[in-house]
């Protein structure tokens, strides 16, 4: 469990890294998809918070490009044990976009092009760790990675990061997601190893 | 990239092998979505991902999804209507 290899990417073991359990260290961002990739140009690209009494708060492309923009650099872990260490992303943080949405709901369903689909509670997505990125290592979002945009929740498994996301709707009661109805957990904490339904 | 995305669903046959006693490989599913029954061999199965996705290569809706655990396995078909095997035939009573 949490193996890493001595020498592994060139490093001594002294400064490797301590990854959740169950895990192990890649220096490729491999590409993992459950259906075609969408095509989504970014003039008819749009980001769509609704709230749990049907209010919806609508960004383009442009209006959130400018918003204020942050360069996380994180940890990625992926359910099928492949962890990334310090990538650093661009994008706006959920807190700038949850900023005026009137809401008293507990849970979050991201959606995205193409019928994706995952949940976790909102509290999740504010205080600094979630964001909307376009941008990885320096380059625009490319589309096998989730491109024009995708959510980064790195403090979550990483199918919680929903690639090519289009919108948030506000619940008050959690929706299980594409792979949270077909064995996955429901919040994915990668440090409780929390990978299927009774972890 | 150049290689295709999906494979056929050939490749199902090991993983439900694994869950039921009849063999899939000549079972016909019908499309949830769009209506069309086909062969299981022929849907369009995403593998790269954290379970099996295999989606209508008509509509391209998903029709299965089977995710494998250590321990267990969860096979969610709610995208297929029907699933229809070859039987041997009924024996005279
Ligand atoms: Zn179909």
């Amino acid at each position: 469990m949490g193996i890493v290899t001595p020498g592994f990417q060139g490093r001594p073991r002294a400064e490797a890294p301590d990854l959740p359990p169950g895990q192990y260290l890649t220096p490729d961002f491999p590409v993992l998809s459950a259906g075609p990739t969408p095509r989504v140009p970014r003039d008819q690209w749009e980001f769509v918070i609704s709230s749990e009494t049907g209010t919806e708060y609508r960004w383009s492309w442009d209006e959130m490009m400018a918003l204020p923009q942050e360069t996380p650099t994180v940890d990625i872990h992926c359910v099928t044990r492949w962890s990334k260490l310090g990538t650093t992303w661009r994008g706006v943080s959920l807190d700038t976009l949850l900023d005026g949405v009137d809401t008293a709901a507990d849970y979050a369903l991201a959606h995205s092009y193409g019928g994706y689909t995952t949940n976790l509670p909102l509290e999740d997505l504010r205080d600094g760790q979630a964001w909307l990125v376009h941008t990885y290592d320096g380059d625009d979002l490319p589309a096998e990675h989730g491109g024009p945009a995708r959510l980064l929740v790195p403090h979550l498994y990483f199918w919680k990061s929903a690639k090519w996301v289009r919108g948030i709707h506000l619940t008050v009661e959690d929706t299980p997601g594409f792979w949270e109805t077909a064995g996955y957990h429901d919040y994915g904490d990668p440090w409780r190893e929390q990978r299927y339904q009774g972890d | 990239m150049t290689a295709l995305p999906y494979v056929d669903g050939n490749m199902l046959d090991g993983p439900l092998g694994e869950v039921f006693a009849v063999d899939l490989s000549s079972a016909t599913a019908r499309c949830a979505n769009c209506g069309t029954p086909g062969p299981v061999a022929g849907l369009r199965v995403y593998s790269h991902a954290p379970g099996l996705v295999g989606r209508c290569p008509t509509c391209v809706e998903v029709m299965l999804r089977l995710v494998r655990a250590p321990d267990r396995a969860w096979l969610d078909l709610r995208g297929a209507t029907f699933l229809q095997f070859p039987m041997p035939p009924d024996r005279p009573r």
